[in-house]
């Protein structure tokens, strides 16, 4: 018995040492074709961020090859999933990169996620560009304070998007006091948090309860209860949108009437669909860009966009189209499918005219541009106002 | 903070925690009855009022069923769910040293989350509203519709579950194997049927809170079985283990003391207090709040 089980062993790991170097031979690069990869957050919490930014990132890919491609070239975009999850989104990089030998990336959506795959493509000197993540340590490493050399985004950062709430409720919504209520697994709420604090207390405003809440939490009445009780003139909820929808929806079967203020985290149809659209009347969240918005480029890519996927693109599929085009763009100007040569050109990108706006990218590789307030009526997204840098 | 604002905050907080405790109640039950009976945790229980969630959702989304039927059909699927999980993995190691069964518990668990993972996606689903939430103003405190129905469910699951343990003939049945297994199988019980009864009543009466949970917080997801699974157990445990009231009395309790933690201390440590609790009644009481302490027979 002790025998066979041996025998049986040995030939479970010759059969796995054959698997292995297989896969290894399987995947060579064709001669006539860039590969570009999408570490995107397609199941789980974030999922309707990570389906955007994949169509929006397709719809990039399909208009430039459509156009010839680059450098002679056709481009072909492959989604690795990695389901809203930190740790899946270090696999995914891993596998776009080693396996699948992309020469960019188009990182995942949350900071969270780009900062646990970051260590990858660093040490592989491969560019990933996130199109939505806001917070300075996903360029930024906040241990040696160095800018992180492969990592870039298409998005303004958490500094600018919470001081533009921050902003807003003191002067538009004339708030003295607010509460804040953040997601403390996330570093990307755990940030707009902070900058929202600190803007709000510089204007002269008091912040007269912080509190904190889980990913996946379902009861929030509780906190509710108890934010109520102190009497905030706005309530800011810088998290995702699955969590939002239940908060904004139990806020209001409580009671609690006053504005309630988030970041780009809100913005997903299903945030209608969880919370209803009369509990969302009132709430306002800062976001990178607006379909309603009346620019050429933003009508352009709205028409696109809607022809392709018969919907309307939210700000992820334009960031991530935004993304993707830089990153063609800097394939072009290397005229290389050289990983590096791609990097260094992506890092010289100034003033490009992309649908959320012109985008220049500054020393830590954060998008400088405008972002724009949207409040929700009756579930549907309205465009509010614009603010500048 | 006046006195009278904190008054009005207590009751608040009671309210949200009575109505998310009844939830935590018909878990343990199902928790309590499976171990009163084999002496077995059934960690996968959590996972069985995830699967009554999805049966709730398909009757109600896509059947359009109204509410009444979604919970009864739920409550009938999750009852044979139950049933063949008991059967199929269970029984066979009826004879087999406790802790093997309770590693297989942990594996039909984990079955159960990323089989219909597969099945149904990680993604979170909306539930459909089937009734509209009408919100109660009563002397500051604020009621909805959602919290009436789901204490009324609950109440009245648990007055049919004490009247079947009490005076029916196969609850008869259930407290004798409870009592002594192998005198009830001299008596003529059908062993396997009780057992098999019980994992069906308990199955039920977690999907039923799956149902009432995808109506009053409207999202449901394959891994949203864990933490309340959990928080029943340490429910069940509060209350006495395998003690019918010990798990009402457990669940409601725990619902009020996270309500209350959350609301006068901070939200971060409610989950804090929630496994604190274990830990000191295992240490201070292990027989739970309502529990005598029988010594072991040798």
């Amino acid at each position: 018995m002790a025998r066979k089980m041996r025998i049986f062993t040995w030939c479970v790991l010759l059969l796995m040492i054959a698997g292995i170097m297989l896969a290894g031979c399987g995947n060579k690069q064709a001669a006539n074709v860039i590969k570009i990869g999408a570490n995107q957050e397609m199941t789980g919490n974030n999922a309707t961020f990570g389906q955007s930014a994949t169509n929006g990132a397709k719809l990039a890919i399909k208009e430039a090859n459509a156009k010839g491609g680059v450098i002679g070239k056709q481009l072909t975009l492959i989604v690795a999933d990695n389901k809203s999850e930190p740790a899946e989104a270090a696999n995914a990089m891993q596998k776009l990169i080693t396996q699948d030998k992309v020469v960019a990336v188009i990182a995942p959506i949350a900071s969270s996620n780009v900062i646990a795959a970051a260590a990858v493509n660093q040490s592989n000197k491969v560019l990933a560009i996130s199109p939505t993540a806001s917070n300075p340590k996903v360029t930024v490493d906040p241990d040696t304070k160095k800018v992180r050399e492969y990592l870039f985004r298409a998005a303004f950062i958490d500094p600018f998007q919470g001081s533009v709430m921050a902003n807003f409720a003191g002067k538009s919504l004339k708030a003295k006091t607010a509460a804040i209520y953040i997601d403390n697994t996330s570093d990307y709420a755990k940030g707009l948090g902070q900058y929202f604090k600190e803007t709000f207390i510089k204007n002269g405003g008091q912040i007269i309860a912080e509190e904190a809440y889980l990913q996946k939490d379902t009861d929030f009445k509780a906190t509710i209860t108890k934010i109520m009780a102190k009497k905030p003139d706005v309530l800011f909820v810088p998290g995702y949108y699955q969590e939002v929808g239940m908060i904004v929806k139990q806020a209001r079967e409580l009671g609690l009437a006053i504005p309630i203020l988030g970041g780009d985290g809100w913005d997903s149809a299903k945030l209608p669909e969880i919370a209803g659209g009369k509990a969302l009347n009132n709430t306002f969240f800062s976001n990178h860009y607006s379909p309603d918005d009346q620019s050429a480029a933003v009508k352009a890519f709205v028409t696109n966009y809607k022809k392709e996927y018969n919907q309307n693109p939210d700000a992820f599929a334009a960031l991530a189209y935004d993304a993707t085009m830089m990153v063609i763009e800097s394939i072009k100007r290397a005229n290389s499918a050289d990983p590096v040569k791609i990097r260094d050109e992506l890092e010289k990108t100034k003033n490009y005219s992309a649908v959320s706006g012109k985008i220049t990218l500054n020393s830590t590789h954060d998008a400088v541009k405008s972002a724009v307030i949207i409040e929700m009526k009756d579930g549907k997204q309205t465009f509010k106002e614009k603010v500048n840098p | 903070m006046d006195f009278a604002s904190f008054l009005q905050q207590l009751g608040q907080q009671l309210i949200n925690g009575i109505s998310l405790g009844s939830i935590y109640a018909l878990i343990a039950l199902g928790y309590t009855m499976i171990y009163g009976i084999i002496r077995l945790i059934n960690f996968a229980h959590g996972d069985i009022y995830m699967l009554g969630a999805y049966f709730g959702y398909f009757a109600t989304a896509i059947l359009k069923m109204s509410f009444i039927p979604s919970l009864i059909i739920a409550m009938v699927l999750a009852a044979i769910t139950g049933m063949v999980i008991e059967r199929a993995a269970y029984r066979p190691l009826r004879s087999a040293p406790r802790i093997a069964v309770l590693i297989t518990a942990i594996g039909v668990s984990l079955f159960l989350e990323y089989g219909s993972m597969l099945l149904v996606t990680p993604q979170p689903r909306t539930f459909p509203a089937v009734f509209p939430a009408e919100i109660y103003n009563v002397g500051g405190l604020v009621l909805n519709s959602q919290q009436i129905v789901i204490l009324a469910v609950s109440l009245i699951l648990m007055l049919v579950l004490n009247y079947v343990v009490h005076y029916t003939k196969s609850g008869k049945a259930m407290r004798a194997v409870s009592y002594d297994t192998d005198a009830a199988k001299l008596m003529g019980i059908d062993v396997d049927k009780v057992i098999s009864f019980t994992f069906a009543v308990g199955s039920a009466l977690a999907a039923a809170a799956g149902v009432l949970v995808g109506i009053y917080y409207n999202s449901i997801d394959p891994l949203m079985g864990i933490m309340p699974g959990l928080k029943a157990f340490v429910a069940a445990v509060l209350g006495g283990i395998g003690i019918i009231p010990g798990a009402m009395l457990g669940g409601v309790l725990m619902g009020v003391i996270e309500a209350l933690v959350s609301g006068f201390f901070s939200s971060t440590f409610r989950d804090a207090a929630a496994f604190g609790i274990l830990i000191l009644i295992l240490l201070f009481r292990p027989s739970g709040l309502l529990g005598k302490n029988v010594r072991e027979k040798v």
